[in-house]
């Protein structure tokens, strides 16, 4: 059963992976002339393999439930895998209301990076604690992340958008912090590149410390740059050039294995500059000019409409979700519906920046450019809440 | 400003009024340049109450209020004063009573400043709660301001329009076609568009299809149901609407639960633990994971009249559910084990150190005029000191705690007018001090229960956040999952126009009509011309 799952999951990671392909090889330049009749084509097949990929997930989530007993959506690992579930969903409703293989080309690599990223988390079921034993948990947790999805989309679509406008600029502010969010999205890829190459080699570093009097050991899969405070060696594997840790993580991140979060955090910016300097030396070129291609003829009004409808779709789901399910899950299980829980007010910051947007844009007419920004920031924040509340702040919501 | 309000048509407009209100025809010089009228569309071109120019205070704060401007800053200021309070944990979660101190301890200047700037603390605080009613406000007005003259103007559409105005519209199309061919060409145009749920309405020739309007009513509603919910949040001061309180019950204990005529009694706190095998091998060598919390609990009220307690419920509380009676909620929030309950003593005869019995004192209903018979001998409670500690050398008790027990008990022979006083202080042997003493008394069994931590809730505005949320709900789904589409046909001096506007994705729409056979071959894109 758990190689059937494991199987499953493996090959939704490669139907999405190859749906990113096909939908890449429909916007590629091609010297035939039949461009629409080829793009047709490949958009078709690539949608086809996303639907698959998203039937063997829920095969996958389902599996896993029987498995575990309860709707995986418990740790960091499964909740990041189910956010790539519902970003290939999102994109499934926006593909058929618009048609666009451009966005595939651009989506599909997302959940694939992301899906990465999620199984450089423990994969281990574990049982659920008391407080989150309630259905509640698949309710209030799959609706939030299907709004995240949507938003997904909507940023994605910003990020064509960006690419299409600032893309082919050699300089200016949109073509300098458009390359700095590739480069962002380029440290999801290389810390999970270099997680599973450090995985392969079995690498491992313990130190003990004390947190709050107690005695704590922390492993590290990554080595170590930096080391819990006050930490002990008990193991070191040798990485070359690196000794010993180079500095301690500050005294007050006392989140559950803080220091080797934020060595990770440290790995990831590492291995993004790393990976952005190998593309640029292949490409000669930025990134940004590197895509400019691929969305060259696009519509551009058409993306900002995808990028705001995408958000539009998500916005009733994600404020169901994210504020409403959860504050009735939060009143039955902490008897309160709100307690300024570092989750919850991230959650709130999230609704409140997109209905700002909502609002700049309906109201106050803030198409194009802004708004683009505005569906980027707001999958910024959406990502500040996933990694750094759940990883380095304490709450009642860290799980992982 | 325009001075002259009335349009060619002869409709007199009001003030402010950007298209006219009867015909649509552009009315204010600074939009004749603009290439289409996508932004006057938004409230139909009616003039707005905040834009007609006042000055009393009222209507100062009014035009303040009504801008979205005013609401999008609102929201960002609260926006980034949340962000700003999840920097260091806030005040009710730090394990300290001095939190000036703590702060610093832990997170040094930076801490200092947090806690001296108030951010500590910033949920609860004045300006944080008058943000939030700014915003409340702002939704009241920026509503009111707009969702009148956008309903009289929805209300009171003119299937006939100028052709200007149809002209004008972000979609539009325009072909001159004979006049005997018109009527012919509109029926069809009516016919396919009602096929696609549009609802149709024409007049002296000209044709106006229309669908989705509640979407425009969407923003409001959730607007209303965000004031409910608001509301629901404020109603919580009044008296009686909102208890937070706790309480600690031991096994076998009733207590009344606090400000209301309820006593609950726990019969059983029940800890169970997954079974180790279950758990990935990876978490074996950390404590065993917790499967459940719960407390057997009953629930008494107590009669007024006889002041008698009557079980009304009998629940086990768990975590995620709580018993529920009426308004009040009672959460599994916390436990103890192991609690000192009752202490087992034995009465020795000294000299020939015969054990005479036993006698069970239960600490949490320990009385000086209780009496336990042990043998022809009766044992009385003198003092009591459930943690015991000596100051001057004087006995005191530091807490209520019974953490070192210590006890002066009076023995008595049968028929003895005077008894002798015993010192009983656990861990301590205080046999030379009793030297003279015929009867020892000694600890024998400590009896230990363990204690459930229940939260007690009343909240009885949660029925109006509650109705707050699902109007806000329904709100957004009919604004954001609806579409007001609209499309214009008029035939004037032998062509034939062809308008269309909706509230949002101009793209899904042209997708729409460029689908009808009726309109083959127009250019219908919604691109800037």
């Amino acid at each position: 059963m758990e190689q059937l799952m494991e199987n499953l999951l493996f090959c939704t990671f490669f139907l999405y992976l190859i749906a990113s392909l096909a939908f890449v090889m429909g916007i590629s330049k091609d010297k035939n002339h039949n461009n629409e009749q080829k793009k047709k084509r490949w958009g078709n097949i690539g949608i086809g393999l996303t639907i698959v990929g998203v039937v063997f997930q829920t095969l996958f989530i389902v599996t896993r439930m029987m498995i575990g007993g309860h709707f995986p959506t418990s740790n960091m690992f499964e909740f990041i895998a189910f956010l790539c579930y519902a970003i290939a969903i999102a994109f499934i409703v926006i593909y058929f209301i618009y048609q666009t293989v451009v966005l595939g080309a651009f989506v599909m690599p997302l959940a694939v990076i992301l899906l990465a990223y999620a199984s450089v988390f423990p994969k281990d079921i574990q049982p659920l604690i008391p407080a989150l034993q309630s259905y509640w948990l698949p309710i209030h947790v799959s609706t939030a992340a299907l709004g995240q999805g949507a938003f997904a989309v909507g940023f994605i679509a910003g990020l064509v958008y960006l690419i299409k406008s600032a893309g082919n600029q050699k300089e200016g502010k949109n073509a300098f912090w458009l390359e700095v969010t590739l480069v962002v999205v380029l440290m999801f890829l290389g810390f999970s590149l270099f997680h599973l190459a450090f995985g392969m080699v079995d690498y491992e570093a313990k130190f003990s410390h004390f947190v709050d009097g107690e005695a704590n050991v922390q492993e590290y899969s990554l080595p170590p740059i930096v080391s819990p405070a006050n930490s002990q060696v008990i193991q070191l594997d040798s990485f070359p050039g690196l000794d010993e840790p180079l500095f301690e993580a500050p005294v007050w991140m006392k989140g559950k294995e803080a220091a080797s979060k934020l060595n990770s955090v440290i790995w990831s910016v590492i291995a993004g500059l790393i990976l952005y300097g190998v593309l640029r030396l292949m490409l000669h070129k930025p990134l940004r000019m590197a895509l400019y291609p691929l969305v060259k003829g696009l519509d551009m009004d058409l993306v900002d409409e995808i990028s705001y409808r995408s958000i539009a779709i998500g916005f009733p789901i994600f404020t169901l979700g994210a504020l409403i399910f959860a504050m009735i899950w939060a009143h039955e299980a902490w008897g309160r519906f709100w307690g300024w829980d570092p989750k919850e007010v991230w959650a709130l910051i999230t609704w409140l920046f997109y209905s700002a947007y909502l609002h700049l844009r309906l109201s106050r007419g803030w198409h194009g450019l802004k708004s683009s920004w505005l569906a980027v920031g707001g999958f910024i924040i959406i990502m500040i809440n996933l990694i750094a509340i759940n990883l380095v702040i304490t709450g009642l919501h860290s799980y992982a | 400003m325009i001075e002259n309000s009335k349009c060619e048509c002869g409709h007199n407009n009001p003030v402010g009024t950007i298209l006219c209100e009867h015909c649509g025809k552009p009315l204010d010089d600074s939009i004749t340049h603009k290439d289409d009228l996508v932004q006057e569309m938004r409230y139909e071109g009616k003039a707005r109450r905040s834009q007609t120019a006042q000055t009393s205070p009222f209507d100062l704060i009014w035009n303040f209020f009504s801008s979205v401007k005013v609401a999008i800053i609102l929201i960002i200021i609260t926006l980034a004063a949340a962000g700003i309070g999840t920097i260091f944990p806030q005040e009710v979660f730090v394990p300290s009573s001095d939190p000036a101190s703590y702060y610093e301890k832990h997170y040094g200047i930076w801490g200092k400043l947090y806690h001296s700037f108030g951010f500590s603390d910033m949920y609860s605080s004045w300006w944080f709660v008058l943000l939030v009613s700014m915003i409340g406000i702002s939704l009241v007005i920026c509503s009111l301001d707009r969702v009148i003259p956008l309903y009289k103007a929805l209300k009171n559409q003119q299937v006939v329009k100028n052709v200007e105005f149809i002209q004008r519209q972000r979609i539009s199309h325009s072909e001159r076609i004979p006049g005997e061919e018109k009527e012919q060409k509109i029926d069809q145009i009516a016919r396919e568009l009602s096929k696609r749920f549009y609802h149709i309405r024409r007049e002296n020739g000209a044709l106006l299809a229309e669908k989705g309007r509640i979407s425009r009513w969407g923003p409001y509603i959730n607007h209303i149901g965000l004031i409910i919910f608001l509301l629901g949040l404020l109603f919580r001061y009044i008296p009686g609407w909102y208890l937070n309180e706790s309480i600690w019950v031991r096994e076998g204990e009733v207590k009344n639960v606090p400000e209301t005529p309820y006593y609950v009694k726990n019969e059983r706190f029940i800890m169970e633990f997954y079974e180790q095998e279950k758990t990935p091998e990876s978490l074996n060598d950390e404590d065993p994971v917790v499967k459940k919390y719960q407390t057997n609990a009953v629930l008494y009220k107590k009669d007024s009249r006889t002041g008698k307690l009557k079980a009304v419920k009998k629940y086990p509380i768990i975590v995620n559910d709580p018993l529920k009676y009426n308004d009040l909620l009672l959460y599994q929030s916390g436990f103890q084990t192991g609690l000192l309950d009752q202490i087992t003593f034995k009465v020795t005869e000294k000299k020939s150190k015969t054990e005479l019995g036993t006698f069970t004192v239960n600490l949490n209903k320990i009385r000086r005029d209780q009496v336990y018979q042990v043998g022809n001998l009766t044992v009385r409670p003198l003092e009591y000191y459930p943690d015991f500690a000596l100051e001057n050398n004087r006995p005191v008790t530091r807490s209520q705690e019974p953490n070192r027990p210590a006890f002066i008990f009076e023995v008595k022979e049968k028929g003895e007018e005077t008894g002798e006083k015993s010192w009983v202080i656990s861990g301590t042997n205080f046999e030379n001090l009793m030297a003279e003493n015929q009867y020892s008394i000694d600890l024998a069994k400590l009896h230990t229960v363990n204690a459930s931590g229940l939260m007690v809730r009343v909240d009885r505005s949660l029925h109006i956040i509650f109705i707050g949320g699902m109007i806000f709900m329904v709100g957004l789904i009919m604004g954001f999952y609806w579409h007001h589409r609209r499309v214009w046909v008029r035939y004037s001096n032998g062509t034939l126009y062809v308008g269309g506007h909706t509230n949002k994705n101009w793209f899904s729409f042209c997708n729409e009509l460029s689908g009808m056979e009726v309109f083959r071959g127009y250019d219908l894109r919604p691109t800037k011309k």
